[in-house]
C-alpha cells in the first residue's frame, strides 16, 4: 500500500496531474479539495465555489473527460488525471462551440454559474452519446434523443440564480443539434 | 475540516487490514457523502484510505447474473447495456438521485455507505443519536416531514437516502466483501442495512475489518420492472418515498433506514388481494411522526398505482 501521507501526519501529499494539457506537480494539504487547488494553488479561477456542498454545479470541471464536482473531490485523489477547466475549454479568440453558444444565446446573467454549466454541458452531451439513460428516458434500450426534457434533466445539477434556464437550454440544444 | 492523513490502497484485503489498524480510519470511494459530511463536521476521520482506483470496477455476466464492482460509479452501472436490458429497475433507480456530476463520482460501495439525509443529523447544533449515541433524537417532537414510517425506533427516526439500494432489494442482490484475512462472504441486501433499535450509530452488518467488493445479480426475475419516486422538486431531491417492483416483488424507498422489502404487501397479492389491499397490509405496520404522516397515504398511493401498472 502506498502511504502517501503516513498515519501521524505530516498531513500533505505529493499530487501530479495534468491541468488544460499542462502538467503541474504539487505539494498540498491533505484537505485540498480539486476546486481549491485549481483556483487558490494554480490561480485557474473560472470553477467557481458556489455551496462547496455538490449542490449548485458552479465548482463542475472535466476529469478524464468526465464532468464532476470539483468542491467534492480531494485533489490528492487525482493523481495522474487530466484535468478542464473553462480555461482549457477555450479562451477569447478560440471558443468551444458550447462557450460561443451561451455568448450567442445570451445564457446567463451574473455569471457566476456558467462556467460549471458550460462544462457540465460539454461532459453532458459525451454522456448522451455514449447512451446513458436520465431519468426521463422512455426507452433504455435506444439511442438518447436529447429533446429539451432530456436537456433540462440533464442539467439538474446546475443551479442558475438568475434563471436563465431558457437560454441555458437554447444554447445546449444549439450545440447538441449540430455536429460536435 | 479538519486534518488527517491519506494513502492509496492497492488491494482490498490489506485495506480492510489498514482501516481495521489505525484509529478513526475510513474508506473513501467517490467522496461525495464523506467530504461533504467532513466539511461539515459530522464525520471527522483521523486517515483516509482511497479505494477508489482498486481494481473494483467492473461489470460482467456472472452465473446468469451480473456482478458489479463496489467501485463501479453511480453513472456507469445505469449506463450498462446488460442493466438497461435486464435489470431496468436498477438503471431507474439510479438516475432517479442525485445529479449527473454525483452520480459520475459515486460509486456502488459509497452508495450503499453513505449515511442518512435527517436534517438532524446535519445539524450539530441538535441532539442525534447517529452522531453521538445516547444523545436524544431532535426529529422526535422537531420537524420530520422526511422521517421514517418503518421499522424506526424512539432513539431514530431517519430515513435510508439510496435509490440504488431499494432496486437491489426487489432484485435480491447479494452484497461481496473481503475482511483483513483475505476472507470473502456474501450477504442478502435485505441484510445490509441495520434498523436503528436502541443503537442507530451501527448502521450496517458489514464488520470494522471488512470491505464491500461487489454487488451480485442473480438472474432476473420474471415479469416487468418498474421504480418510481415521488419528491419536492423534478429533480436532483431526496424522495419523500419511492417503490420499486420486479416481478412480483416490491420494495419501498425513503421510508425506512433500510430498503424496505414490502413481504407482507407481496404475501396479500400472492392470496389474491387487491393492489390496494395489497398495500394496506403493508402499511397496517406503519407509523408517521407528526409531520410525516402524510407519507403513509402517498406510499398507499404509490404503492397501489405501481401494482396495478404491473398488472396491466
Amino acid at each position: 500500500m502506498t502511504e502517501l501521507s503516513p498515519p501521524g501526519g505530516p498531513f500533505h501529499a505529493d499530487v501530479a496531474l495534468s491541468v488544460n494539457g499542462e502538467a503541474h506537480s504539487v505539494t498540498v494539504d491533505t484537505r485540498t479539495t480539486l476546486l481549491d487547488l485549481l483556483r487558490e494553488t494554480l490561480d485557474l479561477k473560472g470553477a467557481k465555489k458556489g455551496c462547496n456542498h455538490g449542490q449548485c454545479g458552479a465548482c463542475t470541471v472535466l476529469v478524464n473527460g468526465v464532468r464532476i464536482n470539483s468542491c467534492l473531490s480531494l485533489a490528492v485523489m487525482h493523481d495522474g488525471d487530466a484535468v478542464v477547466t473553462i480555461e482549457g475549454l477555450g479562451l477569447p479568440g478560440n471558443l468551444h462551440p458550447m462557450q460561443a453558444a451561451f455568448l450567442e444565446r445570451d445564457a446567463f446573467q451574473c455569471g457566476y454559474c456558467t462556467p460549471g454549466q458550460i462544462c457540465s454541458a460539454v461532459g453532458m452531451l459525451a454522456e448522451a452519446a455514449d447512451g446513458e439513460p436520465s431519468q426521463v428516458t422512455a426507452d433504455l434500450g435506444a439511442p438518447i434523443a436529447l429533446t429539451d426534457a432530456e436537456i433540462r434533466e440533464r442539467m439538474s445539477g446546475n443551479i442558475c440564480r438568475c434563471s436563465a434556464y431558457p437560454q441555458i437550454l437554447d444554447a445546449i440544444r444549439d450545440v447538441s443539434g449540430s455536429a460536435l | 475540516m479538519r486534518p488527517f492523513t491519506y494513502e492509496r490502497a492497492t488491494d482490498a484485503a490489506s485495506a480492510a487490514k489498514t482501516v481495521s489498524e489505525i484509529p478513526n480510519a475510513r474508506f473513501l470511494a467517490g467522496g461525495t457523502n464523506l467530504l461533504d459530511l467532513m466539511k461539515l463536521d459530522i464525520e471527522h476521520p483521523a486517515h483516509l484510505i482511497d479505494i477508489s482506483r482498486l481494481p473494483l470496477a467492473d461489470i460482467e455476466a456472472a452465473d446468469g447474473g451480473l456482478r458489479i464492482g463496489a467501485m463501479a460509479s453511480n453513472a456507469a452501472v445505469a449506463a450498462d447495456a446488460q442493466v438497461r436490458a435486464r435489470y431496468p429497475v436498477l438503471a431507474q433507480a439510479i438516475v432517479a438521485g442525485a445529479s449527473g456530476q454525483l452520480r459520475n463520482k459515486a460509486r456502488v460501495g459509497g452508495n450503499l455507505m453513505q449515511r442518512t439525509r435527517c436534517a438532524y443529523f446535519y445539524d450539530t447544533t441538535k441532539p442525534c443519536n447517529k452522531r453521538q449515541p445516547g444523545a436524544g433524537c431532535a426529529a422526535i417532537g422537531g420537524l420530520n416531514r422526511a422521517a421514517a414510517i418503518f421499522g424506526q425506533s424512539s432513539a431514530c427516526i431517519a430515513t435510508h437516502p439510496s435509490d440504488m439500494s431499494v432496486a437491489l432489494s426487489v432484485l435480491e442482490a447479494q452484497v461481496e466483501t473481503v475482511n483483513a484475512k483475505g476472507v470473502k462472504r456474501t450477504l442478502a441486501i435485505d441484510d445490509l442495512h441495520r434498523l436503528p433499535g436502541d443503537a442507530p450509530h451501527l448502521e450496517s452488518n458489514i464488520a470494522a475489518d471488512e470491505l464491500i467488493t461487489a454487488v451480485i445479480l442473480p438472474p432476473a426475475p420474471q415479469g416487468r420492472q418498474t421504480y418510481r419516486k415521488a419528491r419536492d422538486r423534478a429533480s436532483y431531491s431526496g424522495g419523500l418515498a419511492s417503490v420499486a417492483a420486479a416481478g412480483t416483488r416490491i420494495a419501498l424507498g425513503a421510508v425506512a433506514l433500510k430498503a424496505w422489502r414490502a413481504s407482507k404487501a407481496e404475501a396479500a397479492l400472492a392470496a389474491g388481494a387487491s393492489p390496494v389491499e395489497a398495500a394496506d397490509a403493508e402499511l397496517a405496520q406503519a407509523n408517521g411522526a407528526g409531520g410525516n404522516d402524510f407519507k403513509i397515504h402517498l406510499t398507499r398511493r404509490m404503492m397501489t398505482a405501481v401494482i396495478q401498472d404491473m398488472q396491466r
